[in-house]
């Protein structure tokens, strides 16, 4: 199902963890598909000396945190922003179709911590880091079909618009 | 080491006496029973040697009511499109409930889009369905009830021969999907009120390509396979002899060591609920525990997600099955357990434990072992486990 890199990346997590006085802190997530993500950063001199994560989620969801904070890890705040969820999944050497949007969410995650640090440091005042209850993002998330990508109206959770087909779960 | 089989509701491996008498039908080269020359006659013998004992499995009258599919799937398909085409001048109402497998919830939905009216029942906290609501969704258009004997992901088994009784008062025709169910509990036809029952032999270590499907005598139903008169002329297709002897050796043998077999699945269904708590902490058993099949236990893992649980086990040499949205195609949560009222994090960290014949104590306990490990290595990974 996973290749020999992510499967390392999901056996061997790099970078597992909190770092308790943060100056950054971002999460993203998705419970209706399945995964949350949190990323804590240390920052020294606009450059990430630190880097760590949690993450509820599939193998490849903590294969794309781990890859990440090894990516992240050193790089200034201009660089780290560069990064995206494609450069993530392609440093793992591609992950499954239909684990793209849903558990590619490393490099989001990424972002908004670095956001947080700058509006700290802007004394922007926001109010974050949140951390709802699951079913409370279920709402405003959004799901993609595992087929074509495009994606699912939450009028019709069962059925793809796009390309007619049917997402129920598959069969024992 | 062994892999640890705990996913038998996904597939059992053939019974070693199974697997010899198939072998030696391969070696045999039957003819198709249709022939009339001696070779077929003699096919023809051994079919209705395997039909005979199927009837006698399920408690059947008649053999001619057992109908051999491909599998479950298939006989499920055929009850419920079978029936409703051949009795759609009665009426165009159909009842289920929300826990249905995909073949009963995907044939209802192919005839809803043809103008046939769906109701699906909720079931209680408890994952079972309430016969007086079967009752109360009753009209005078209702021709067909479909609701499943126990669930393939819960091991819920529901009060079928109650809703049997209202069915039969009311003149409406009774299916029930046992696929889960036949060959490993005590189930018949005629106690049970049911007019259409489909099966698979896999569930109980016959071949996979071997369903069939229950037709109560006098049942209106047309075939889904329209062809020749094979099955009584309600299936049409040379059958799968081979298979089908197959079978009635898995027939047999799960006559005969029915109640062997099930005490020793219930009992490690029960070793492994009395042992959870010694390893585990913040968990949600989803079975009920009143009526269910002996060899399923669905459990959910708070905080964490099931396909990395089952990744790491299967790492382990373990195999289970779980219902996290991540590892299904559609990566939705599923329709089972939402019913049940869990949330979709919840829901994420479910685990389907399902045993066999094969599996002992000591596979329990390594199991337990091992789930301990990974749940502490993914707790100490999950976001929401700190915030608990």
């Amino acid at each position: 199902m996973y290749n020999e890199v992510v499967m390392d990346h999901f056996k061997n997590p790099r970078n597992v963890g909190e770092i308790e006085d943060a100056d950054g802190v971002g999460e993203v997530g998705n419970p209706l598909c399945g995964d949350m993500m949190t990323i804590y950063l240390k920052i020294n001199d606009q450059r990430i000396d630190d880097i760590k994560f949690k993450t509820f989620g599939c193998g490849s969801a903590i294969a794309v945190s781990s890859m990440l904070t090894e990516m992240a890890k050193g790089k200034t705040l201009e660089e780290a922003k560069q990064i995206s969820n494609k450069d993530v999944a392609q440093a793992l050497e591609g992950l499954p179709k239909n684990k793209l949007h849903c558990s590619n969410l490393g490099a989001d995650a990424l972002h908004m911590a670095i956001q947080d640090y700058e509006d700290k440091k802007a004394n922007v005042s926001r109010p974050g880091p949140r951390r709802q209850e699951a079913h409370e993002h279920a709402k405003d998330e959004k799901c993609y079909c595992p087929y074509c990508d495009v994606q699912i109206s939450e009028d019709s959770p069962d059925f793809c618009q796009a390309c007619q087909r049917e997402l129920s779960e598959e069969h024992e | 080491m062994a892999v640890i089989n705990l996913d038998h509701i996904s597939s059992n491996p053939l019974l070693p006496e199974v697997k010899e008498v198939m072998i030696e039908a391969i070696q045999n080269d039957y003819h198709n029973p249709s022939s009339q020359h001696k070779a077929g006659e003699y096919a023809a013998e051994l079919l209705e040697n395997s039909r005979n004992t199927t009837a006698q499995l399920l408690g059947a009258k008649d053999s001619r009511e057992i109908v051999f599919t491909s599998c479950g799937t298939e006989s499920i398909n055929h009850a419920i499109k079978g029936v409703a085409l051949a009795n759609e001048d009665k009426g165009r109402h159909i009842i289920t409930t929300n826990i249905e497998h995909n073949a009963v919830i995907r044939s209802l939905k192919r005839l809803s889009s043809q103008g046939f009216k769906v109701t699906s029942l909720p079931v209680d906290k408890n994952g079972r369905v309430d016969p007086a609501e079967v009752q109360n969704a009753l009209t005078r258009e209702t021709i067909l009830i479909s609701i499943m004997h126990s669930n393939n992901e819960t091991g819920t088994i529901q009060p079928i021969k109650e809703i049997g009784e209202i069915a039969r008062e009311k003149n409406v025709l009774f299916h029930t999907d046992a696929v889960d169910s036949v060959g490993i509990v005590p189930l018949d036809v005629q106690k049970l009120n049911v007019d259409l029952l489909s099966f698979s032999s896999n569930t109980f270590y016959g071949p996979t390509g071997v369903g069939g499907l229950y037709v109560r005598r006098g049942t209106k139903i047309f075939p889904l396979l329209d062809g020749g008169v094979q099955e009584n002329n309600k299936r049409a297709g040379t059958e799968n002899l081979i298979g089908i002897i197959g079978h009635k050796k898995a027939a047999e043998l799960a006559m005969e060591r029915m109640d062997s077999r099930f005490e020793h699945l219930n009992n490690l269904k029960n070793l492994l609920i009395k042992e959870l708590p010694q390893y585990l902490n913040e968990y949600i058993i989803n079975t009920n525990l009143e009526y269910s099949l002996p060899y399923l236990l669905n459990i959910s893992l708070r905080y964490i997600e099931g396909e990395s649980v089952m990744l790491l086990l299967s790492e382990e040499d373990i195999a289970v099955s779980t219902k996290s949205a991540c590892a299904t195609g559609s990566l939705r949560a599923s329709h089972v357990l939402l019913s049940l009222g869990l949330s979709h994090a919840d829901a994420q960290g479910t685990l389907v434990i399902s045993f066999g014949w094969e599996n002992s104590e000591e596979d329990i306990y390594r199991f337990l072992q091992a789930l301990q490990n990974v749940v502490q290595t993914l707790r100490a990974m999950s976001p929401l486990y700190k915030s608990a």
